[in-house]
């Protein structure tokens, strides 16, 4: 199965999207936080975003939906060709989107462009 | 040059990032988070620090080790586009180390920060001082002049692409939400880099 790492400046904000993913998504997918720096700061520290991939591979491949700036920047460090993608998606819409996907056990590009899909969602 | 001159070379701007570290901030705190200038000296201090206790053997390495740890420990958009600099810049650099070996390598390195930032000059960024220095150093190279004069010269180039930031719109990061508003500040970034290109002038001098 797919697993996700979801990559926010705020450690509050990625564990409780984890949460709020988790309880639309069902126990499924491997999901996992990588929010804030080390030391408990708002900003971004590769080391939790490794662990986090780390966390969640299962073999299927993970992809990590950033929040902005140097959560994408970070985390476009750690990607892998055809094993870890960075998805360029809006963060919440599209952690629910790859998580349904991947706990359907889609396999890596369908979860990728099940994310990229929520981009054109319309609220209204 | 060889692996002490860069060694220097992140020493001296450890040094001048932590004596600038407030005018950093302030810039930052006109159009960005405020971070800049405590993340740059946390990074740099730790690279300095990391050069000092397990000194390279290569000038790559000195790069390498730069690059991983601002990655590593600033927390925020300039360690992932520095890192990237100077990761790139150990990739590329060829032992002995020349202005032209140099020059090349330090043009790999921008091109790799602006690959990963999606930045291209004008957008406000470290890449509006980072890039003229690039030039500065090839035009050097090509005229034949020598390291010292070079280095002055991409210092002088960065420093003024610092400044000609001030007008210009930002295109990336959080000041690009501020539209128009942008207009009339320093980019922080490109402010950095300028300090970064000061310290490799005085390394030779």
């Amino acid at each position: 199965m797919v697993g996700l790492v979801l990559v926010s400046h705020s450690a509050g904000l990625a564990a409780e999207t984890v949460a709020l993913v988790r309880g639309i998504a069902g126990p499924e997918p491997p999901l996992a936080a990588a929010g804030g720096t080390r030391d408990g700061g708002l900003g971004t520290s590769l080391e939790l975003i490794e662990e986090a991939v780390r966390a969640v591979d299962r073999g299927a491949g993970v992809v990590i939906v950033p929040d902005l700036g140097s959560s994408v920047l970070t985390a476009r460090l750690v990607e892998e060709d055809g094993r870890v993608v960075v998805a360029d998606v809006p963060f919440v819409e599209g952690a629910i989107a790859a998580a349904v996907a991947a706990g359907a056990g889609a396999p890596l590009a369908d979860v990728l462009a099940a994310a990229e899909e929520s981009r054109a969602y319309r609220k209204i | 040059m060889d692996t002490d001159v860069l060694v220097a070379w992140f020493a001296e701007t450890a040094r001048l990032v932590h004596r600038e570290r407030e005018r950093l901030t302030d810039l930052d705190a006109a159009i960005g988070d405020a971070d800049h200038g405590s993340n740059l000296d946390r990074g740099f201090s730790e690279v300095a620090r990391a050069l000092a206790t397990s000194p390279p053997d290569t000038p790559a390495q000195v790069l390498a080790t730069a690059g991983a740890t601002l990655i590593r420990r600033v927390g925020g958009a300039s360690g992932p586009l520095y890192g990237s600099v100077f990761r790139q810049m150990g990739k590329s650099l060829t032992s002995p180390v020349t202005l032209a070996g140099f020059a090349a390598a330090f043009e790999e390195g921008v091109v790799a920060a602006e690959r990963l930032g999606k930045a291209a000059l004008g957008d406000k960024t470290m890449v509006d001082a980072l890039v003229p220095a690039s030039r500065a150093l090839a035009l050097a190279v090509r005229d034949g002049v020598g390291v010292r004069e070079a280095f002055e010269q991409a210092a002088r180039a960065a420093a003024d692409g610092a400044k000609a930031t001030i007008p210009l719109q930002a295109r990336k990061g959080r000041a690009s939400y501020l539209g128009e508003r942008s207009v009339g500040h320093e980019d922080p970034g490109a402010a950095s880099a300028a300090l970064l290109m000061a310290a490799l002038a005085t390394v030779v001098a």
